[in-house]
């Protein structure tokens, strides 16, 4: 069979800097998709040899060892075995240790060079073991090993060369020889005592742990101090998020209108036209409007992880979580979710234990997400009295603070009777690593906030569009006779129609049914089509606001407008996050879940403010 | 359980120094060296038994509680251990009996 450039794979422990070194490797030119199957994710670099010849890198999930407890170390151990779909055994093997944790990290090594394979050895971030008073000798662990050794600074770009050189002579030396040779199987006690003494060998001094990591655990990790300084961090963080984005989300908002203006200006008036501007441009706007948001606190999560935090963020929040059945790793995903579910659910994958997996996926739809931020704010502003309740605190955001809060607390409730229901199982376990603090490198940085970006426009470019144009063709045809009102004869204002027998017990009205059909594409298209349906005529966001402010006083009383609130912390509103569950779960079974307890939730909610509200006089 | 010196553990209690191999990583004070002496690796999922295992914890192995978690139940524990530091459960904690190293 013939086949395209030679393979090398990094393998190692997590927290060894496999994913910098990677990146310092094969620069920008990766490509990063899932292994068939599974959703663990495969990524793939371009590594030029001193030769100039190209060599497909892959950077392998970190593992502790064969015998795999997640999907994510099942997949490298099938990929070295040569056992995994979609992936040639790669031809080279490069270990990655990390200096200053030799000991632990030459267990899983010795595993691998059981199997006789050509293998180099990368000793990774040997200044940081330098800082930590360690000094490695790399030609005794060379021998001890009996393959060859480089010491390696990925951020410093320091023995990349080396690195590269010694790949190409292992592809060269294994080429000549007929079969790799494995070597003698050792138990995993008898491993961990030569891990040892191999470390002991190879450590030419050593004084005792660096204070610096210990300190600012003291203050990070303490019972009193820690859980203040992390809830001030993630105050910064929703403050970032909805602050700063404002003035880019404005100009990414005025280009998409400028867009609109020109094509109208430039095309005669049509139904082409009008899908162009209306459809495609007004919907795949909406939802690249909320780009910056997602980047800004993308950034704050990269530099969390990036300086080993997270893992404290995570250790800090373990015990909330276990009151809920669920685990401090869960935490990451449901942080990502105040952004976006998406990458919320994706996050997801680093936690080991399924059912754990399975709830935390389940509930992050619950978190209050970006593209709920329009709707909440053109109902709060048309319906609540700006009034000061107390110095500094104002009516409207005690209720949108209310409204986060109420995603958060039934998200809480929900965890609490899967585990004890659907995902019942043996209570989750935590163990994680804590790595050591580190100071993040604007490349990495860079790199993997434009990954992010990536992923987010390209599905606004596919899923958004495509669900944009149905909908629009649904919201258009059948054409409705001059006169007539095209949004009752189309198939959509007809679905509206059945679907308000449905929603009027709650309170809703059918252009309120109508815009729920738009909204699934993405929550916020809510507010531009209660707009539409309320015939505001003009473009400016501002303007269309208030004006659909003062619409919406008229046409709605103040039960209507909470139980519209309310529907939207629970209502399952976005396709996207339906697809990306379906995906993320091998099936239909638990988005079909997801849909029905969420609707559920949302109508009963939705119900219950609209009844009590019609009570209390608010009708 | 196996002690590794029964007799320099009796008589490590009748002269009051540490509390012997009763004593599990749980209990242990904050801050102090210890040997893990036995693990009851029965007591534990065997995903999560091997997961410790592959972190190095096992008998002989050099341990030290660093930090406790914050909220009701002291819940979880940070343990260094070589030149790790590894969250995990206050239920992992009680298979694992320790000695006290002098310090």
């Amino acid at each position: 069979m013939s086949r395209g450039p030679f393979v090398a794979a990094l393998v190692g422990n997590p927290n060894a800097g496999k994913s910098a070194l990677f990146n310092a490797l094969t620069g920008a030119r990766q490509k990063i998709a899932n292994y068939p199957g599974v959703t663990v994710e495969r990524k793939a670099g371009r590594l030029l040899l001193p030769s100039g010849e190209p060599v497909e890198l892959v950077d392998l999930p970190g593992s502790y060892g064969f015998a795999a407890t997640s999907p994510d170390e099942e997949v490298t151990r099938k990929v070295i075995m040569g056992e995994q779909a979609g992936q040639v055994q790669p031809d080279v093997l490069v270990i990655v240790l990390d200096a200053s944790n030799l000991e632990q990290h030459l267990v899983f090594a010795q595993e691998v060079l059981e199997l006789g394979r050509p293998t180099v050895v990368a000793l990774n971030m040997v200044d940081l073991a330098a800082r930590d008073g360690l000094t490695i000798d790399p030609a005794a662990l060379a021998v001890e090993l009996g393959v060859p050794v480089i010491e390696t600074v990925a951020v410093r770009r320091k023995g990349l060369v080396e690195l590269a050189a010694a790949i190409a002579v292992a592809r060269d030396s294994a080429a000549s020889e007929a079969a790799p040779v494995p070597r003698a199987h050792v138990t995993l006690p008898e491993r961990r005592l030569l891990a040892r003494q191999m470390a002991q060998g190879a450590t030419l001094s050593e004084t005792a742990r660096h204070r610096i990591h210990a300190r600012m655990d003291r203050l990070l990790l303490h019972p009193w101090a820690g859980p203040p300084v992390l809830f001030a961090l993630l105050f910064v963080v929703f403050q970032a998020v909805f602050t700063w984005a404002a003035p880019f989300q404005d100009a990414l908002d005025g280009l998409a209108s400028a867009l609109q203006d020109l094509v109208r200006s430039e095309l005669p008036a049509s139904l082409l036209r009008d899908l162009l501007t209306d459809g495609i441009i007004g919907g795949v706007g909406a939802v690249i409007v909320f780009l910056p948001q997602i980047l800004i606190l993308f950034f704050f999560i990269l530099v969390m992880e990036a300086t080993g935090y997270m893992a404290r963020a995570a250790f800090l929040m373990d015990r909330l979580m276990a009151g809920v059945g669920l685990s401090g790793r869960s935490f990451i995903p449901l942080l990502s979710s105040f952004a976006c579910a998406i990458p919320g659910i994706m996050a997801t994958r680093s936690i080991t234990d399924p059912k754990d997996r399975l709830t935390t996926i389940l509930i992050a739809p619950l978190m209050t997400c970006s593209a709920r931020l329009p709707v909440y704010a053109v109902i709060i502003a048309a319906f609540i009295p700006n009034t000061r309740v107390l110095p500094g605190v104002g009516l409207q955001g005690l209720v949108l603070f209310g409204l986060y809060v109420a995603g958060i607390v039934g998200a809480m409730v929900v965890a609490l009777v899967l585990r004890r229901s659907v995902t019942k199982g043996a209570a989750s376990g935590f163990i994680m690593e804590l790595p050591k603090y580190q100071l993040p490198t604007v490349k990495d940085l860079a790199l993997g906030l434009w990954q992010r970006a990536w992923v987010f426009l390209r599905r606004a470019g596919t899923m958004i569009f495509t669900v944009t144009v149905v909908l629009w063709l649904l919201l258009n045809f059948p054409r409705a006779e001059p006169g007539k009102s095209q949004v009752d004869a189309s198939i959509a204002g007809h679905v509206a129609n059945g679907l308000a027998v449905v929603m009027e017990p709650i309170g809703f009205n059918r252009d309120i049914a109508l815009a729920l059909i738009p909204s699934m594409a993405a929550r916020e298209v809510a507010v531009s089509s209660l707009a539409t349906s309320y015939a505001v005529d003009t473009n400016d966001e501002a303007v269309e606001g208030r004006a659909l402010g003062d619409q919406l006083k008229h046409h709605w009383t103040l039960a209507t407008a909470l139980a519209f609130l309310a529907w939207f912390v629970f209502a399952p509103q976005c396709m996207s996050t339906i697809a990306v569950t379906r995906r993320e779960t091998n099936g239909w079974k638990w988005p079909g879940f997801m849909l029905a307890y969420l609707f559920g939730l949302a109508y009963l909610f939705a119900g219950l403010t609209y009844w009590i509200a019609v009570a209390c006089g608010l009708g | 359980m196996t002690a590794i010196n029964p007799i320099a553990n009796d008589l490590h209690k009748r002269l009051g120094y540490g509390s012997g191999s009763a004593v599990t990583l749980d209990e242990l004070p904050l801050g102090r060296d210890a040997r893990i002496a036995s693990v009851d690796w029965a007591a534990l999922v065997p995903e999560e038994a091997q997961r410790l295992r592959a972190l190095g914890f096992d008998e002989g192995a050099q341990v030290r509680l660093a930090y406790r978690g914050v909220f009701l139940g002291r819940d979880p524990l940070a343990i260094e251990i070589g030149r790790m530091t590894v969250a995990l459960r206050r239920i992992h904690a009680r298979a694992m009996h320790v000695e006290e190293l002098a310090a």
